[in-house]
């Protein structure tokens, strides 16, 4: 690809990304500009501006106390899932044995399967063992795709670790101990990183499964967004806007981190992991 | 561990043997966890499916599904949106990745501004589109500025609006994926063709496409997934007592509005079953083809 010669073909690549970027950036702009408007009904722009839903939807949303139920959730997920899904994957990198694919699969399937599918009965046996409604229901839920995504993304990345290292650790001999703590976690530390950023993301993101788990005290930002928006009418429509403002700049907060961190590219090594590839 | 006798020495070392040692313990946690918390509820859904709250048989509850029109028919309703939205994704970032495969100055940036739709959300992206799509929002001030049509077009409360919420939603994903699955092409491939004098349609044709296929066909079964268990937009944007009743809010609407679990159940497994065939079928048709070495990574 050094000459790049503009055809008609490249034209219409070009004009659908420009018409896809001005349609999404008309959606944005929409609800960005209500937030700020006073009122906004059949003109172009807005009567006149003001702040003051911002104000209104922190302390009517509570929007303290959400954010804090959603960082909770969410370091929780990240910490768990690292925590189990990283010595599961440095046994599928490393060890060939028999039940191996059956495994694979089992670890695979939350993520294969639709969220509401699972999350209706699971929500059904956090209601039996009284754990819906409550943060730790919310946070098992939540760990049930978390954790084979731990393990889709760590896998690769620790069979592109050479295993020589650990044994030269050991012929110069290192302790398990110090195999683990001074030679696997410094190059386990980038791919956990990203991961763990990978998890946080999706656990913010998440809406179904924390929906049909979480109580009114363990809602998390998605879900008291969704509810605002459905109780139409109780609300002014700038004020929802408002908090879908904040939720969508906390988000792409995270994002921005995560892509420095990740490089898209990776994506393929997880996604051909995948059994039968 | 006990006491290493003779017998049990020996029994690790066969076990060693076979690949079973003490490093498999890492596996536990997430595998108890796992078990716990997707295939234990899955299997108690399964049987709570089978013992309808109304009695009836052991079947009652998919009996129901299939001879109520309003509960069958959500099926073709979801399969409709999900299906259409994840070909119009991956059918659309195929050309677009195509043409970005290459090294060029502000690919991160514009990559990034692609991505971004993925951090909007379901409520905002629902909202943006009510209010930008709506009969005085801007896109139909646009329409009826240039006259193109005459009274606002109606792209809310239906299955349009629906649809260009999985779009937005879905194609930065389905996006990401084909860029990676293209980057992983040996682009030396490629200039062989070239020299044996193909022209670029040639090229992606004969070279390119087959490489590409078998990733496309995983990057279809995520987008279907992503598009199928839509839930939030449809009952936002769409009509969800209508053209818009997908199976997940069915699903919902049994299980936690009319406390019936086990029709709920009984919704859920259906709705898997279904997803699972559609990729069995995907997948199946994916095992035919060829599926060596790009020659790239991976």
């Amino acid at each position: 690809m050094t000459r790049t010669a503009w055809r008609p073909g490249t034209w219409v690549v070009w004009g659908t990304v420009a018409f896809f970027l001005i349609f999404v950036g008309g959606v944005v702009g929409s609800v960005v500009v209500n937030s700020f408007a006073v009122r906004w009904f059949d003109t172009w722009l807005p009567d006149g501006w003001t702040t003051r839903w911002y104000g209104a939807s922190w302390s009517d949303f509570d929007l303290p106390s959400v954010l804090l139920v959603t960082f909770q959730v969410s370091v929780l997920v990240v910490a768990i899932s690292l925590l189990t899904g990283v010595p599961a994957s440095y046994a599928l990198a490393r060890r060939e044995f028999p039940g191996k694919r059956a495994l694979t699969l089992l670890f695979l399937l939350p993520i294969m399967i639709p969220p509401v599918t699972y999350g209706i009965p699971l929500a059904t046996v956090l209601y039996k063992f009284h754990l819906a409604g409550t943060l730790a229901g919310v946070v098992l839920a939540n760990l049930v795709p978390s954790i084979p995504f731990v393990i889709l993304v760590m896998t690769p990345f620790i069979e592109q670790i050479d295993p020589r290292i650990e044994a030269a650790a050991r012929m110069c001999g290192a302790p398990t101990r110090a195999v683990l703590g001074r030679v696997l976690a410094p190059l386990l530390v980038p791919g956990m990183l990203a991961a763990g950023i990978l998890v946080l993301v999706r656990t913010v993101g998440m809406f179904e499964l924390t929906f049909l788990t979480a109580g009114p005290d363990s809602e998390t930002l998605v879900v008291a967004l969704y509810y605002s928006v459905s109780a139409a009418g109780i609300r002014a429509q700038q004020q929802v806007d408002a908090m879908a403002v904040v939720y969508t700049m906390s988000m792409l907060v995270l994002l921005v981190i995560a892509l420095r961190f990740v490089n898209p590219t990776q994506l393929v090594t997880q996604i051909k992991e995948r059994p039968g590839t | 561990m006990t006491a290493p006798s003779v017998e049990g020495v020996a029994l690790r070392h066969r076990l060693a043997e076979r690949g079973l040692d003490r490093t498999l313990l890492l596996l536990l946690p997430a595998a108890v966890f796992v078990a716990g918390l997707f295939l234990y509820p899955f299997l108690y859904g399964l049987q709570l499916s089978f013992q309808p709250q109304d009695g009836g048989g052991v079947f009652a509850n998919y009996a129901e599904f299939f001879r109520d029109g309003y509960l069958r028919d959500t099926i073709a309703t979801t399969l409709w949106l999900g299906v259409p939205a994840a070909l119009g994704n991956v059918a659309a970032s195929v050309p677009l990745a195509y043409r970005m495969r290459g090294r060029f100055r502000g690919k991160r940036l514009l990559t990034t501004v692609l991505v971004v739709p993925i951090t909007l959300g379901t409520v905002l992206t629902a909202e943006g589109l009510l209010t930008f799509l709506g009969p005085t929002g801007w896109f139909n001030r646009v329409l009826l500025g240039l006259g193109l049509v005459d009274e606002p077009v109606r792209l809310t409360h239906n299955y349009w609006g629906v649809l260009f919420s999985l779009i937005i939603t879905g194609f930065p994903f389905a996006f990401l994926l084909t860029l990676s699955y293209l980057t992983g092409i040996d682009p030396s491939l490629e200039s062989a063709a070239a020299t044996l004098g193909a022209g670029w349609w040639q090229r992606f044709r004969f070279v390119t496409f087959p490489l590409l296929v078998p990733g496309l066909a995983i990057t279809f079964c995520l987008s279907f997934v992503l598009a199928f268990s839509v839930f939030p937009s449809a009952i936002l944007v769409g009509e969800p007592s209508g053209g818009t009743r997908v199976i997940s809010i069915a699903a919902y609407h049994a299980a936690f509005e009319e406390y019936d679990y086990s029709m709920g159940s009984a919704i859920a497994m259906i709705m898997g079953v279904v997803e699972l065939l559609v990729i069995a079928l995907v997948l199946g048709w994916r095992a035919t083809l060829y599926r060596g070495s790009t020659g790239g990574k991976g």
